[in-house]
């Protein structure tokens, strides 16, 4: 890490723990909400981003990670067990939709995604018996810490800025090690990761198992932060919006999800009175930045420095060129 | 049995619609490489030009034709021009996400200027019903099935008899060696577009009646669009009738016999099926995979 980049990061870092404090409870509400997709879209971009899968139906394990922590909670288990549960349920179920991958690949591999968060949604919609159906759970508790009760907003919004930036540590250590490494051969070119004696079998499996695991902790976090959950966050539409969120950051870029969250959640929450208004002008931005920024915002100084490169090049070449020139006077 | 019967029949009439949608999809795929998230608004955006102009005065017949014109120029021209060509040496995915944020637009451009409210549209078809012995089969479905399939076979037939389609699928099978026999091929690949924003149109006469104007009508007709094109064959035209059909009665005898509030999960199930035993879908044929 760069000397600038660690700066950066301490000083988001402080903001972060410092703004919610001055904000009232709905501000508060909504950089909670926003860190919660971070953590979700964070998943999404190891699966898209880094390992190249892929996946619409990411909304799919965030809803599996919020009722599995609501029904946990509603049978008497503690919150702290109901996060790793939602986790490991997610994992499960992630490396099992890995399996469609190991057959089709691209436009293929998202329909079956986009197919299996519809098959979710269904269930959450029609089992009644386990999932209350349209009218989901509601009063589903906060947790408390050693005595301490997270009731209060901003507590929570600690301790899920806590599981965040545990989360996107754990993140930025896989990526550097060598698993990381193979994830991103995959993306690249699989048949020559695959020639280099990588598992990519494994490796297509254990992306989609750890990006699922992100969601679950998202999804269980998001239980007890809204208190309330119903079959309505986790669409198909919402795995669309999330799968955008991390393109329209930046695929492959690690704070891309930091900022595709932010355009994709903070902005129509904050704009929910014109709505309608603000996906229209979502959806044409989306249009407009695939044609001139097609790998996402992030990527915007690296297009820069390129541009500057190929200029300066130009210009290098019209000078030697001029140099050279036949039959002028030295 | 005629239980049974009547659900296929009427299961064959969604089926054919969602192989209009599909076929347009596929057709756009072969061309240019472009799939097209937006597909099911491109039926939805249709059926609202038609209600304006029969607010205005004119024909279902008139507003039609009218609606035609406009879809093949908005539908067609200005998509390829404004979205496909521009992204179209970045390959597949830039596309398909710059789709997905074309249909969130489309859906709320209609939601903030005309309504959110769902609309009933004029049905093309009268309300008689036909009785085959202890079948009863209504004028809708019947006709619906009939114009969708005309549709889908003059396509076909278009496609495979006429020197244009036939350029149009030298195109499409290889675009490097027509544009050397001579073929224009940023003409063909319009062609396509414009063949797609037909079809579309026409469909959305045809199901708007049953599903209602609304701004996301297009989402459910879309997606059965597309796994019945992959069902079908991505790379075959005739998959998507077969495709379509398919996902249309296995729909309705789930619905009937199995469960309605897992109706929409029938697409996804054949779909997981065929890709299981037969990526390249029922019909069509296996890609290589290059490094």
């Amino acid at each position: 890490m760069k000397r600038s980049h660690l700066l950066l990061s301490t000083l988001a870092l402080i903001a972060l723990l410092v703004i919610p404090g001055q904000l009232k409870s709905h501000g508060i509400y909504l950089f909670t909400y926003w860190l919660i997709y971070v953590i979700a879209c964070m998943g999404l971009n190891l699966t898209v981003g880094y390992a190249g899968q892929k996946s619409l139906g990411h909304a799919a394990f965030l809803g599996l990670g919020a009722y599995c922590m609501a029904l946990m909670l509603k049978a008497g288990l503690s919150f702290w067990l109901g996060l790793p549960a939602a986790a490991l349920l997610c994992f499960a179920l992630g490396w099992l939709l890995g399996f469609p991958a190991l057959r089709v690949q691209t436009i293929y591999l998202a329909f079956a995604t986009l197919g299996f968060n519809t098959a979710i949604w269904l269930f959450m919609r029609n089992e009644e018996w386990l999932t209350g159906g349209t009218f989901g759970i509601n009063n589903i508790a906060r947790p408390s810490l050693m005595g301490l009760s997270l009731q209060n907003n901003l507590k929570y919004y600690y301790l899920v800025l806590f599981m965040a930036a545990l989360l996107s540590l754990a993140l930025w250590g896989l990526l550097r090690s060598p698993w990381g490494r193979a994830f991103t051969a995959l993306r690249d070119n699989p048949i020559r990761a695959e020639s280099l004696g990588i598992d990519i079998q494994g490796y297509t499996l254990l992306a989609f198992a750890i990006g699922a695991a992100y969601a679950g902790v998202a999804g269980a976090l998001m239980a007890s932060l809204v208190q309330f959950i119903d079959p309505a966050p986790f669409t198909v539409e919402a795995s669309i919006m999330m799968y955008l969120m991390v393109v329209v950051g930046g695929p492959g870029y690690f704070l891309g999800p930091i900022l595709g969250a932010a355009v994709g959640v903070i902005l129509p929450e904050w704009l929910r009175f014109a709505q309608a208004w603000y996906l229209l002008i979502f959806g044409a931005a989306v249009v407009m930045l695939m044609i001139w920024l097609p790998e996402g915002l992030l990527s915007l100084p690296s297009v820069l420095a390129k541009k500057r490169h190929s200029k300066e090049a130009s210009r290098l070449r019209q000078e030697a060129a001029k140099l050279i020139q036949p039959g002028e006077p030295a | 049995m005629t239980d049974f019967l009547q659900l296929f029949f009427s299961g064959l009439a969604t089926g054919s619609i969602y192989a209009l949608a599909a076929l347009g999809f596929t057709l756009l795929w072969q061309a240019s490489g472009t799939i097209n998230f937006a597909q099911g608004e491109f039926v939805m955006l249709p059926a609202f030009m038609m209600l304006i102009m029969m607010g205005q005065g004119l024909s279902l017949p008139m507003s039609f034709a009218v609606g035609l014109v406009l879809s093949v120029f908005v539908q067609g021209w200005a998509f390829k021009r404004g979205l496909v060509d521009p992204l179209f040496k970045f390959g597949m995915m830039p596309i398909v996400v710059a789709t997905i944020g074309l249909s969130i637009a489309m859906k709320n451009a209609v939601r903030v200027f005309y309504s959110a409210e769902p609309k009933p549209f004029p049905n093309v078809f009268p309300d008689t019903l036909f009785h085959f012995g202890e079948l009863t089969l209504s004028a809708t479905d019947l006709g619906t099935f009939t114009m969708a399939i005309v549709l889908v076979l003059a396509t076909q037939t278009f496609l495979s008899r006429s020197v244009t389609g036939r350029a149009m699928q030298a195109v499409a099978q290889n675009s490097e060696s027509a544009s050397v026999l001579g073929i224009d091929v940023h003409r063909m690949i319009f062609y396509t577009f414009a063949i797609n924003a037909l079809l579309a149109c026409a469909a959305a006469l045809l199901v708007t009646p049953t599903y209602l104007a609304k701004f996301d009508m297009g989402a459910s007709l879309g997606n059965k669009a597309f796994f019945a094109a992959i069902i079908g064959g991505f790379n075959n035209s005739r998959g998507a009738l077969l495709g379509g059909l398919l996902v249309g009665v296995s729909e309705n005898l789930a619905a009937a016999y199995i469960s309605p509030a897992y109706k929409d999960a029938v697409a996804l199930l054949v779909f997981m099926v065929v890709i299981l035993f037969k990526p390249q879908g029922l019909l069509g044929q296996k890609a290589e995979r290059k490094v």
